[in-house]
């Protein structure tokens, strides 16, 4: 029974569906494993009752025809559940209850999934490391004093630890990947549009994008199929056909022209992330691939317009927050001091941050200077990509510059704790998908990840490329459950 | 640029969040480095650029325009932390 909790699944749906074990006693084991993982501090709010409900619910009633028949799913807690507590990892929603369902949670359920749990994430989706969050920083299950990565830190966590089997979070600068690269699990940041924003508490709108986190690919390419789809409520949302991603999925990319940028070869690059590249681009070549050198000559700029756009959009979808129609209410003199009080007390340093920062970017008279400078510069980070992809199919870079550091080594200094996502951004900038999938380890153990980026709506051929990687690389979950 | 104590306390004015002296400081050094990063841009020339409006190239889906929900007054205001029947309620807003 206990090791229903290590399968991945893929393993899991086909054992429901063979009746080689039943939907509660899949659900238990998670459970059980999750109730004995209190240390790692993944979950916000627990469902394991409604779940328990619901795992016998199917086993009653069973119905195999959704993608997701049966099994349990914890996400990250800034996807809104209806009647489930919602909180973002935010003290201003620590008591919201949503009275909807967002379109990417109701999608998974309408395919025979139920939830399992909300798990922790950075305040907002605000940060690297999971320790911006109220609820605690998350524990990464490589080590005691590891963090798990973040935004998404709690998906990542929960997901290697086994107390789900796949989970979803979201993406605004490599909130899903770069969790992913120090987990040692698959993480997959789709096209914008791909998938509906509808329901998800709003961080940058024009980079948000939610995506599935697995153990495998094979997972990977299941969960995003099931995820995807338009969404009349998303007015950026695309109406382009869901591909039959898992099917279609296979480790033949002979023939296939990756790119690999020379700018994401950065300074002061650990030569281990630096062996590693080299690594993954021997193993597609192996799998018949063609490596060609390119160039994204606008890369050093990624950053710093990233901290233009995604805090001036921050500012402004969290002016929602005034303790009048939901969440934390301070007490005030009048309605602005309430106002104040309430952003104040409710907010943490690195949201407060954020939000500071894009109303000084987009203040009177600062305007031109920063917000409309960093779109420029978004565009000519854009062309570069629609360049690229005239001559190759995908491009291969390291998810991360790092694998896992220690709990507070960055929290001092902002900005050494944003160089954390100098690959993954240009990716949100430019709306591309891109996965990052484990690849290796560094010198102390750690797991380490190999982002493949791809041109829009081309999910299909990154999926493949990191299944190629996948079964050529020396990865195997390796660390001793010390937590239990 | 830096950002002195003073604009700190301007723009958190905006932003509508209350500060003491003590966190003043604190974010006039932080937000002094995020800017100081930032301007990094300012190396670029972006004279003849124009910015990015979109990175989708589908063309937004019109609907029509029709009342499909509506009456879930009670839905709305429940997370309310200050309510009475009909209304939210705030601190008194006119003398």
């Amino acid at each position: 029974m206990s090791n229903i909790s290590e399968l991945s699944l893929t393993k899991i749906i086909n054992g429901i569906k063979k009746k080689e074990f039943t939907s509660e006693e899949v659900t238990k084991s998670f459970i059980d494993q999750s109730k004995k993982s209190k240390k790692l501090n993944t979950y916000i709010t627990e469902c394991f009752e409604e779940a328990i409900k619901s795992a016998k619910n199917f086993d009653k009633n069973k119905n195999y025809k959704g993608l997701l028949s049966g099994v349990p799913i914890a996400v990250k807690d800034l996807f809104c559940t209806k009647n489930v507590r919602t909180t973002a990892g935010s003290k201003i929603l620590h008591n919201f209850i949503p009275t909807y369902e967002s379109t990417v949670t109701n999608n998974l359920w309408s395919q025979g999934a139920f939830l399992l749990g909300k798990l922790n994430c950075d305040e907002f989706a605000m940060g690297s490391s999971n320790e911006t969050s109220f609820f605690g920083n998350v524990i990464n299950p490589y080590g005691e004093k590891l963090v798990p990565g973040g935004s998404s830190g709690g998906s990542a966590s929960a997901l290697a630890a086994g107390l789900t089997p796949a989970t979803i979070g979201t993406d605004t600068g490599g909130s899903i990947r770069q969790p992913a690269s120090f987990t040692g699990t698959v993480g997959l940041k789709p096209t914008y549009g791909r998938c509906s924003r509808w329901g998800i508490v709003a961080f940058a709108s024009s980079l948000d994008q939610a995506g599935p986190m697995t153990r495998n690919v094979e997972d990977c390419a299941l969960l995003f199929q099931a995820m995807s789809g338009y969404d009349s409520k998303d007015s950026t949302s695309v109406d382009t056909k869901v591909d039959n991603y898992s099917s279609k999925l296979t480790d033949k990319v002979k023939g296939l022209k990756i790119g690999i940028p020379k700018e994401y070869k950065v300074d002061g690059m650990p030569k281990e992330i630096d062996d590693l590249w080299k690594k993954g681009i021997e193993y597609l070549k192996d799998a018949g691939a063609i490596v060609k050198n390119i160039s994204l000559p606008h890369t050093m700029y990624a950053l710093p317009a990233y901290y233009i756009v995604a805090p001036a959009e921050a500012s402004s979808n969290l002016a929602r927050y005034d303790g009048v129609k939901y969440g934390h209410r301070a007490k005030g003199k009048n309605l602005i001091e309430m106002y104040e009080n309430t952003r104040s007390e409710g907010f943490g340093d690195e949201v407060k941050r954020r939000i500071l920062i894009g109303t000084y970017v987009l203040s009177s008279g600062y305007y031109d200077a920063y917000y409309l400078k960093a779109q420029k510069v978004r565009q000519l980070i854009k062309n570069d990509f629609d360049k690229a992809f005239h001559d190759v199919d995908a491009i291969l870079t390291p998810s991360t510059p790092s694998s896992a550091f220690k709990i507070g080594d960055k929290t001092n200094d902002p900005v050494s704790m944003y160089l954390n996502d100098i690959f993954t951004v240009p990716v949100n900038l430019s709306g591309l998908p891109a996965i990052s999938v484990p690849a290796g380890y560094d010198k102390n153990n750690l797991p380490l990840g190999l982002q493949l980026i791809g041109k829009a709506f081309d999910e299909q051929t990154i999926l493949n490329l990191s299944l190629a990687i996948e079964k050529r690389a020396d990865f195997n979950k390796n660390f001793k459950v010390w937590w239990i | 640029m830096s950002i002195d104590k003073d604009t700190v306390k301007h723009i958190s004015k905006l932003a509508r969040i209350s500060l003491d002296e003590k966190k003043a400081d604190t974010l006039s050094k932080d937000l002094t480095s995020i800017i100081t990063f930032i301007e990094k841009l300012n190396s670029l020339n972006t004279d003849k650029v124009d910015p990015l409006t979109s990175i989708i190239n589908a063309s937004l889906k019109s609907r029509k325009d029709e009342v499909k929900d509506g009456k879930i007054r009670d839905q709305i205001l429940k997370n309310s932390p200050e309510k009475n029947d009909e209304f939210f309620v705030v601190p008194k807003v006119i003398e």
